[in-house]
């Protein structure tokens, strides 16, 4: 589409029809979300319109602060493991032949389809008593005795890390296979190795990308709920776990929607350190 | 380098494959429990997923909310995406943003402002609610894939049909609406796959009277293991896997995923 068309009266009505539905469903619940956390809780789960700033004050309060900080500690635990292994990774996929490439990404995507709780499930399998790792290794006469790794904080990265892994793939994948192989070239020709070319050339090269992987990884595990409710116990709950948690079985939405108020802004600024690398990355190239 | 090469990408099939792998041999389990080694081969837990009306009803709800909430999301996109890249709109970036947005923030987010927006009106615990919430949340996706098609769109080709005489309604149904079909597909696809997973939207807009599959297996867990959840897991990543490699087979998976196709050429040279 080169040059845009002026806009008539039938435009602007079909135009209308999504933006009335996004406003209906996302905009409006969105502003009662963050009127609801002026509300006043009454018990048994109902709340009435107050104007009150009890739900706000909590977020002051050691067990709110606890949960953030460890759910942005860990995010960003797992933001750097990813990073650690899918830079390196998506590097050598996009330097394959066209077989093993689309087969990998295939791997890559089917674990990218995978619910949550499904990924909950096989982690907690594995890692478990009962039929995991450790009954492979009593199996094979390496250990005495069937141990369970689960729940555990380690567990809970894992999880993270293992829903995050394929959209940091496809994440860096993209700025990769432009990464044109003649670089890499230039630099083996004045006599650097290939480890050196990687981490002199090929990261530096990639480090806004490098940037945006993580922080995505970072946004989409701090939204993870079942991760941390099916791997974790509640002292590795993330800050999504506590907000439903306070929603459904506290019932106390007033703090819920103060606390998802807090996620949402939190987010919302990451997202826009993300949106401003690459828009910087694009007119580099 | 060529040995670093091999330990990240064994280190990565493994650490992708190994959960998979130990429930798929879980669910081949005779036993009620789990096991290993396993004993005997039984695929009497596939067969359950059908013969169980619980889990026939979960499974037969969550595609009716999958289908009926990808459409939607469609619904939402394609009229956004075709005239904010169509025509020349004034606030064309912040109502890009409007559709971007739900996806771009926690789900935790949408769901709690669903639940009190549906708690507002009244009208609560009912499947439509968790439809049009899916729907919403995951419109993000085909609105970028349609976007993405009007910007990569010959202009020429509706030039042409212009120039021969069609309208601009003929133009638009005989040579655009064609044209942006298959990322209309891949967008509904793309939205029905992650509403089929997804968990904590359905949870809190209606989790108490709406049992969708995740539903179904988070509580399952919870009252103890059985080993339908195993084979239901195996059966999702066989559907996925058999999905995408159609799509690498029959469409331009790498293309679709971002690759530059004459960069990539010359690399793997």
């Amino acid at each position: 589409m080169s040059e845009r068309r002026r806009p008539t009266a039938g435009t602007y009505a079909v135009l209308a029809i999504p933006v009335a539905l996004l406003t209906v469903f996302f905009v409006i619940p969105l502003g009662m979300m963050l009127a609801a956390s002026f509300y006043h809780r009454i018990s048994g789960g109902f709340y009435e319109p107050a104007f009150e700033l009890d739900s706000w004050r909590r977020l002051f309060s050691t067990v709110f602060i606890e949960r953030a900080v460890f759910s942005i500690g860990i995010s960003l635990l797992a933001g750097a493991v990813c990073i650690a292994i899918a830079f390196p990774f998506t590097y050598f996929l996009t330097r394959m032949r066209r077989r093993p490439h689309v087969a990998l990404l295939i791997l890559v995507l089917s674990a990218l389809s995978l619910s949550e709780v499904i990924v909950g499930f096989t982690w907690s399998v594995l890692l478990g008593r009962a039929a995991g790792l450790s009954n492979i290794l009593v199996w094979l006469g390496l250990m005495d005795e069937a141990v369970a790794y689960q729940p555990s904080f380690l567990a809970v990265l894992l999880g993270l890390s293992y829903i995050a892994f394929p959209y940091c793939v496809l994440t860096l994948y993209p700025s990769l296979t432009r990464l044109d192989r003649e670089v890499t070239e230039a630099a083996q020709t004045l006599g650097a190795s290939p480890w050196r070319t990687f981490w002199t050339v090929v990261v530096p090269i990639s480090r806004p990308i490098i940037l945006a992987g993580f922080l995505l990884v970072f946004v989409f595990t701090l939204g993870s709920y079942l991760i941390a409710a099916i791997l974790g116990r509640p002292q590795h709950w993330t800050l999504s776990v506590f907000i439903s948690d306070q929603a459904s079985f506290n019932a106390n939405v007033p703090f819920a929607a103060a606390m998802a108020i807090f996620l949402t802004a939190l987010s919302l600024v990451v997202v826009g350190i993300v949106t401003l690398i690459e828009s910087r990355t694009r007119s580099l190239a | 380098m060529r040995a670093l090469k091999w330990l990240v990408t064994a280190f990565t099939i493994v650490f992708l494959v190994a959960p998979l792998l130990v429930v798929a041999i879980v669910s081949i389990n005779e036993n009620r429990y789990m096991d290993f080694p396993p004993e005997g081969f039984s695929v009497a837990w596939y067969s359950a997923l059908w013969t169980d009306p619980a889990w026939r009803s979960a499974i037969v709800r969550s595609l009716v909310i999958a289908a009926a909430s990808a459409a939607f999301a469609t619904a939402v996109a394609m009229p956004l995406a075709y005239v904010l890249r169509a025509y020349r709109i004034r606030l064309t970036p912040l109502l890009f943003s409007l559709g971007i947005l739900p996806f771009m923030l926690p789900p935790v987010i949408t769901a709690l402002g669903m639940q009190v927006f549906w708690n507002a009106t009244g009208h609560v615990g009912r499947i439509e609610n968790v439809i049009i919430a899916h729907g919403i949340f995951f419109s993000t996706l085909p609105l970028i894939a349609i976007a993405l098609a009007m910007e990569t769109m010959d202009s020429s080709l509706r030039e042409a049909a212009q120039t021969l005489g069609a309208n601009p309604r003929t133009t638009f149904r005989t040579v655009t609406l064609p044209l942006l079909v298959p990322s209309m597909i891949t967008g509904y696809a793309a939205a029905f796959v992650l509403s089929l997973n997804e968990y904590i939207i359905s949870f809190l807009v209606a989790g108490f009277s709406v049992e969708t599959l995740p539903i179904k297996i988070f509580n399952s867990l919870r009252y103890g293991f059985t080993p339908t959840i195993a084979s239901v897991t195996i059966v999702f990543i066989v559907v996925a896997a058999t999905v995408f490699t159609f799509s690498a087979l029959f469409g331009n998976l790498l293309r679709f995923l971002g690759a530059d196709p004459a960069t990539l050429e010359r690399n793997q040279a």
